[in-house]
C-alpha cells in the first residue's frame, strides 16, 4: 500500500479510534487487495511504510463485497460500481479479503 | 479543413542499468540504507542482449507486432528469441551511447566524462547511423580523481559503467535546488532520450528541417528557482536535431499528456497554424526500478532498466496516411465523474455516439499500454486488459455487445501491453506506429488512442484526467469543389435580374 495512504489511515485511526474506521478498498486485483487488507489489520508486510509493525486491526472490505453492496443505495452502486463488477475477479477478491477478517 | 494525418512514429529505449539507483524506489531504499535491497538489485540486472531480446521491447521498437507478442509464451523475460536492437520504428541504445548522447545534449558544460570513456564512446557514436553527427571533445575530458572531489562535495551525480566511474553530471547552481545535479541529470536525460527518439523519425525518411512546431510531453520540469517548470524541452531538443524552422513548447498532463499532444498537434495542423508538428517525449529517470522491490521478491529480473522515448509527426493531409479524426474527441471534463464507468463513457462511448458510431465499430483500442509482466507482480494487474474489459463492459451495458462476447471483444479489439512503465510513455501512443501500419496494410480501419492521468499525484486536485481520439483510414484526398467562374457569373446575373424584376414591380 502506498506509503502516503498508510500515513493517512494511521492518522484517521488515531483521531477517530480503530473501532470507528472502516477501510473500503477498490483495487482491481485480488492479491493486491489482500496485501492492502493485511496492511490495515496486521501491519505493512513490506515493512516499508508507517504501518510497519503496527496492528491496527481495522475493519476492511472491498467495494465489490456483498457486505458493502448491501449498505449502498442500489442505484448509486450500479452507477458507480456496476461496470467494474462485470470486469473484476469479484469472487477471488472476496475470498482473499475474508482471510484478513477475524 | 482537412483532417491532419499521422505521418510517422518512432519508439526508442536506452538501457541504463547504472542509472537505476537514481530511480524513486532505489533512492528511498538508499535513504534507509537498505543493503539487502541493493544486493538483490545487483543480482537482478539484465545484460544489454537480454534487454534487446525481451519481446515487449522488440514490440516497442517495431520488430514484432502486438499480435505476435501475444503469441509469445510468458514469462517473456525467460528464453527470449534473439532480436535486433534496431527496429522498424526505433532503436535500443546501450548505456555507453546514452552517456555520450547525454554529453552531446549538454549546452552548459554540466556533463564531464573521463578521457578513457571518450576514447571508447567516440567510435560507438561514429558507427551509429543517426548518432554519427555527434563527436565528444576529448580535450574537455575530466580525470576521475577530479570527479571524486566533486562527488564528495555533493556537487555532482556519478555516471558509472558496471559500477566504475566514467563521468559526472554537475550541479548548475550552488544554492538553487531546481538546478541541482540530480535535477540536471533528470532533465538532460529527457533531452537526450527525446533527441534519440526524434532522430529515429529521420531514419524513416522524415525531413526534420521541415518541422514547424514541436510539442514535448514528458513528465519532468526544467527551470530555476523563479520558474520551476518554465520549459522548454521542445526547443532544446529541436536545436539538437536540425529543426531550424520550428518553434515549440512543452505540454504537461501526467500520463495523459501524449494523448493531449496528439490532439493538440492535429488541431494545430487542421486549423492551418502549422503544416507539420513533431510530438516528442524523453524518458523518466524516477521510474527506473520503480517496481523492482516486487520483481526481486518474486525472483524476477529488474525489468524497469531502460529509459523510453517516442516521437511522432502529424502533418497536413497527404491523402494516404491515417487521419486523426478530431470530430471524435473523448473528454473527461472537470465536471465529469471519476467512477470507472463515468470515465469510460466520457472517453469512449459518448464521443462515438455523438457521430453515430458504436464501440464495436472501432477496430482496436490503445489505452494505458503498460507491460503486464511489470505491473502484475506489483499488484497493479494487467492495466491494458482491464481497460479493454471496461470498454467491453460498457458496450454490454449500452446493448452493443452480448455479455458472452465480452472476452472475445477484449481479444479482438485489444492487445497485450508492451510499453515500459515510464509514466507518460504507455499512454495510448505506443500503438501509433503499429496502428498506422495496420491501417496502411488494410488489416484494420481504425483505432482509438486513450490517455489517462492521475492528477491527484500533484496534490492540486483530486480530479482524474483522460482524453481520447480516433485514428483511421484516410478516405483519400477529397477533390476540392472547383470554383466555376462561369457558373458564378450566371448566378450573379440571375440574382441581379431577380432584384431588377422586384424593383420594377
Amino acid at each position: 500500500m502506498d506509503l502516503e495512504n498508510q500515513k493517512r489511515i494511521k492518522d484517521l485511526a488515531e483521531t477517530h479510534g480503530n473501532e470507528n474506521v472502516v477501510v473500503v478498498l477498490g483495487g482491481a486485483e485480488a492479491e493486491a487487495s489482500g496485501l492492502a487488507a493485511e496492511t490495515v489489520t496486521a501491519g505493512d508486510p513490506t515493512f516499508a511504510g508507517p504501518l510497519a509493525g503496527v496492528q491496527l486491526g481495522l475493519s476492511v472490505y472491498h467495494i465489490t463485497e456483498e457486505a458493502v453492496k448491501e449498505v449502498v443505495n442500489s442505484d448509486v452502486y450500479e452507477e458507480q460500481v456496476g461496470m467494474m463488477e462485470m470486469v473484476l475477479p469479484v469472487e477471488e477478491i472476496a475470498s482473499e479479503m475474508s482471510q484478513f477478517r477475524g | 479543413m482537412s483532417f491532419a494525418v499521422v505521418k510517422a512514429a518512432s519508439y526508442t529505449l536506452a538501457h541504463t542499468p547504472d542509472f537505476i539507483p537514481f530511480g524513486s524506489t532505489p533512492t528511498t531504499a538508499k535513504a534507509r540504507d537498505d543493503q539487502e535491497y541493493f544486493a538483490a538489485l545487483k543480482n537482478g540486472l539484465r545484460s544489454f542482449d537480454d534487454v534487446v531480446n525481451y519481446p515487449p521491447n522488440q514490440c516497442y521498437v517495431g520488430n514484432i507486432t502486438p499480435h505476435q507478442l501475444g503469441e509469445v509464451a510468458q514469462p517473456w523475460y525467460q528464453d527470449a528469441a534473439a532480436g535486433e536492437r534496431t527496429g522498424r520504428y526505433g532503436d535500443i541504445m546501450p548505456q555507453v551511447e546514452f552517456y555520450a548522447l547525454l554529453k552531446a545534449s549538454d549546452a552548459f558544460d554540466l556533463v564531464a566524462l573521463t578521457p578513457e570513456f571518450i576514447e571508447v564512446a567516440n567510435p560507438k557514436l561514429a558507427a551509429h547511423p543517426l548518432l554519427k553527427r555527434y563527436t565528444l571533445d576529448a580535450s574537455k575530458a575530466m580525470a576521475a580523481t577530479d570527479m571524486h572531489a566533486m562527488l564528495e562535495a555533493h556537487k555532482a551525480e556519478p555516471l558509472k559503467m558496471d559500477g566504475e566511474l566514467v563521468g559526472i553530471v554537475k550541479q548548475a547552481h550552488d544554492e538553487d535546488e531546481n538546478l541541482s545535479a540530480h535535477i540536471m541529470l533528470e532533465n538532460l536525460t529527457v533531452k537526450a532520450t527525446g533527441v534519440h527518439a526524434a532522430l529515429c523519425l529521420e531514419a524513416q525518411g522524415v525531413d526534420l528541417s521541415e518541422v514547424e512546431y514541436i510539442i514535448e510531453c514528458s513528465e519532468e520540469a526544467c527551470g530555476d528557482i523563479n520558474q520551476r517548470g518554465g520549459g522548454n524541452f521542445a526547443k532544446a531538443i529541436g536545436e539538437m536535431i536540425g529543426c531550424a524552422s520550428a518553434t515549440g513548447s512543452d505540454l504537461r498532463g501526467f500520463c495523459a499528456a501524449p494523448a493531449h499532444s496528439l490532439i493538440h498537434a492535429a488541431a494545430l495542423v487542421k486549423g492551418g497554424a502549422f503544416k507539420s508538428v513533431l510530438v516528442v517525449a524523453g524518458g523518466a529517470v524516477a521510474k527506473l526500478g520503480m517496481n523492482s522491490r516486487e520483481h526481486l521478491a518474486k525472483d524476477m529480473p529488474v525489468l524497469e532498466d531502460c529509459l523510453a522515448g517516442f516521437a511522432f509527426l502529424v502533418t497536413e493531409n497527404d491523402g494516404v496516411s491515417p487521419i486523426v479524426n478530431t470530430d471524435i474527441i473523448g473528454r473527461l471534463n472537470v465536471g465529469a465523474g471519476s467512477s470507472p464507468q463515468a470515465v469510460t463513457s466520457a472517453l469512449v462511448s459518448e464521443p462515438l455516439n455523438a457521430v453515430g458510431r458504436k464501440i464495436t465499430d472501432i477496430d482496436r483500442y490503445s489505452a494505458e499500454m503498460q507491460n503486464p509482466e511489470i505491473t502484475k507482480p506489483a499488484g497493479a494487474g494487467d492495466v491494458p486488459e482491464a481497460n479493454f474489459k471496461m470498454i467491453a463492459a460498457l458496450a454490454v451495458k449500452e446493448g452493443q455487445l452480448e455479455r458472452k462476447d465480452l472476452l472475445s471483444f477484449v481479444k479482438n479489439h485489444g492487445m497485450p501491453g508492451f510499453a515500459l512503465t515510464q509514466g507518460h510513455i504507455p499512454s495510448g501512443v505506443p500503438y501509433l506506429g503499429h496502428g498506422r501500419d495496420a491501417i496502411m496494410n488494410g488489416e484494420i480501419n481504425s483505432f482509438m488512442v486513450i490517455g489517462k492521468g492521475s492528477l491527484f499525484l500533484g496534490r492540486m486536485t483530486n480530479l482524474f484526467d483522460g482524453i481520447s481520439t480516433v485514428v483511421e483510414k484516410n478516405p483519400g484526398v477529397q477533390e476540392a469543389a472547383g470554383f466555376d467562374k462561369d457558373e458564378a457569373r450566371r448566378l450573379v446575373a440571375q440574382a441581379m435580374q431577380d432584384v431588377a424584376a422586384r424593383l420594377a414591380e
